[in-house]
């Protein structure tokens, strides 16, 4: 019973979302909705699994003098200050909360996401430098597209003899929205296709019951 | 092939649908044509919605070219039996109203009325429709042809494996590569890392993830390795608990299993990946996985695992992540490669034959694609190959 109800609980919300998208009658046409409303109060109530999971964690590396335990009091301190400041005075603009988040917060994850910049940089370094012909095909065809998404690409073409009055002033741009458009879009679509096939195929085997690792394999 | 015979059924259903025109509602009856200043609406159409639930009609109509433009249009709804009311008021140079909340089998006139200076300056003949619910989506049958198609090549393969017959699948070196780096981090004696994506369970990658990191759990667990799994949401991390708990069950090892190790660390996508870089930069996983939906946080995630010299698996299908995890992971599974994996590890029969019957799904696209491609062209000088390119275009329209 462990098992069979799982599956059945799979397979009777898999093909009631299948059948409402190909039957507007009510109340499938309803259907869908409902069950992403239980779906955002199952995941709401679910918060509370994460700060409780949270909280157990830290306090129990504190208790523990578990390795690097001195990061906990930190993140517990965020977590009941943040959490105090939203329960006391409400998350309206200009109160605390607000304020730790816009100056604290925001900043913070700013700061993550500019370090996208070096790690693009680093991870361009190693791809171009392999010593293939793929290497070198992927590190023209950047080199193009930069260079085409910049002004000054176009500029550096017409300083070529005729370029700028030719049929093609602008012809880096060109080239990089051809690469862009054709053999990048090409092969996202390729992506994509073979994903929805994967998709398509992951779906059926959880809602037929033929895959089952995700309740532990067990058959 | 006798299972599939249903196939050609379904085919001439879709081509019988795609032949079929549009059915124009018949109690709809278009006004006066009269070109006075009292009839500004040269033709008004009431239709029932089509494919919804019912109770909606659609209200469409063409002002008279002569007439100077109204300030706006009143559209008055009178149902059977009932009383007049106002469904609502459009601004000039709209010519299209959906009008919802009435009863399904009860007829409903409509008039419309314009209104320039702050007065009714001209009224419509009444139209009228019966609004109804429909039990098919008339727009979506080639999607249903298509994901019965689907289904029957998948299902057909699952047979096939189920009946012991050998199935070749290709070799995905990120997925044979699965043993070896739990391998390795038992060696070391250093930890198993697994990212299940920053997206929540409503998410079939983070589905596929939770999927893999079962097979991944069941090698750690045999090996004896600790398995990290830091979530972005509760959800998830509820899920992942069970699903490595049980790994561990199954494996014969529940003393191993660790709690705590699965836990929630943010549901913010950058503070995530400061606090995956963390557990990176102080524990030196010797393994990392990275399977399941990610955005911006991919690189910094893969960068900084690489820094720390872990073995890195990564599998996505945002296409355009793909080309971060390419550059800085030492696997990477694209696309359907990442929904294959769990079949792939298992070798069960029945999860391969599926994956066979995707590959021949695939195919059968390609097919289409290539069909599609040489029936546009050739139907510019030879019109019956417009109309299979018509045929192939009504199939893969959603709607």
């Amino acid at each position: 019973m462990r098992l069979v109800l799982p599956l059945i609980v799979t397979f009777i919300c898999g093909m009631l979302m299948i059948l409402q998208f190909f039957i507007p009658h009510r109340p499938f046409s309803l259907l869908g909705e409902e069950l992403s409303d239980w779906y955002m109060i199952v995941a709401s109530a679910a918060i509370f699994l994460g700060v409780v999971n949270l909280v157990q964690v830290h306090l129990m590396k504190i208790s523990q003098r578990a390795k690097n335990w001195q990061y906990s009091p930190v993140v517990l301190l965020g977590f009941f200050v943040m959490t105090a400041a939203g329960a006391v005075w409400g998350v309206e603009e200009g109160r605390p909360f607000d304020y730790m988040f816009q100056n604290m917060v925001v900043p913070m994850g700013a700061t993550m996401f500019s370090l996208l910049a070096f790690f693009v940089a680093s991870a361009a370094f190693r791809a171009f430098r392999s010593s293939n012909w793929r290497a070198t095909l992927l590190l023209l065809s950047a080199f193009i597209v930069m260079l085409g998404r910049v002004p000054i690409g176009d500029m550096i073409w017409r300083l070529f003899p005729g370029a700028a009055s030719g049929a093609h002033p602008n012809l880096v741009s060109e080239v990089a929205e051809w690469l862009m458009q054709v053999p990048n879009m090409a092969g996202q679509r390729a992506v994509m296709i073979g994903a929805a096939l994967g998709v398509v195929a992951t779906s059926l085997r959880m809602i037929f019951g033929i895959e089952r690792s995700y309740l532990g394999g067990a058959e | 092939m006798r299972e599939m015979a249903f196939l050609p059924a379904l085919l001439a259903l879709a081509a019988a649908a795609w032949a079929q025109p549009e059915q124009p509602d018949s109690t709809a009856s278009p006004a006066q044509d009269a070109q006075t200043f009292e009839s500004m609406f040269e033709a008004v159409c009431v239709t029932d919605a089509p494919n919804d639930d019912g109770g909606a009609l659609e209200v469409s109509w063409t002002l008279s070219g002569s007439a100077s433009p109204p300030d706006s249009i009143r559209i008055l709804a009178t149902p059977e039996g009932g009383e007049e009311f106002e469904a609502g008021w459009v601004l000039p140079g709209t010519d299209l109203f959906s009008l919802s909340g009435l009863e399904d089998g009860v007829p409903c006139s409509i008039t419309l009325e314009a209104w320039a200076g702050g007065s009714p300056v001209s009224r419509s003949d009444a139209a009228s429709a019966t609004p109804s619910a429909q039990w098919f989506h008339s727009r979506r049958i080639g999607m249903f042809v298509i994901t019965v198609l689907l289904a029957a090549v998948i299902f057909w393969y699952i047979n096939r494996g189920k009946s012991g017959r050998p199935l070749f699948i290709r070799e995905i070196a990120g997925l044979s590569a699965v043993d070896d780096a739990v391998g390795r981090a038992t060696e070391m004696g250093r930890p198993v890392l697994y990212i299940p994506g920053i997206m929540d369970m409503d998410d079939i990658q983070t589905i596929a993830s939770m999927v893999i990191l079962g097979r991944v759990a069941a090698k750690t667990a045999e090996y004896g390795a600790n398995l990290l799994v830091p979530n972005t949401r509760s959800v998830v991390m509820s899920v992942a608990q069970e699903v490595v708990k049980e790994s561990y069950l199954q494996a014969g090892r529940p003393d191993a299993y660790r709690r705590e190790n699965i836990n929630y660390l943010t549901d913010d996508q950058f503070g995530y990946a400061a606090g995956v870089d963390g557990i990176m930069v102080r524990q030196r996983p010797a393994a990392i996985f990275l399977l399941g939906t990610f955005y911006a946080e991919s690189l910094i995630l893969a960068e900084t695992g690489k820094s720390v010299g872990a073995i890195q698996i990564a599998g996505t299908a945002m296409p355009s992540q793909l080309p971060f995890f390419i550059a800085a992971c030492d696997y990477t599974l694209i696309g359907e490669e990442l929904f294959a994996a769990s079949a792939y590890l298992s070798r069960e029969p029945k999860l391969l034959g599926s994956l066979k019957g995707q590959d021949v799904a695939k195919l059968v696209i390609m097919l289409i694609i290539v069909i599609g491609v040489l029936a546009s062209t050739a139907g510019t000088w030879w019109e019956p190959a417009n109309r299979v390119a018509d045929l192939l275009r009504f199939l893969t329209h959603v709607e």
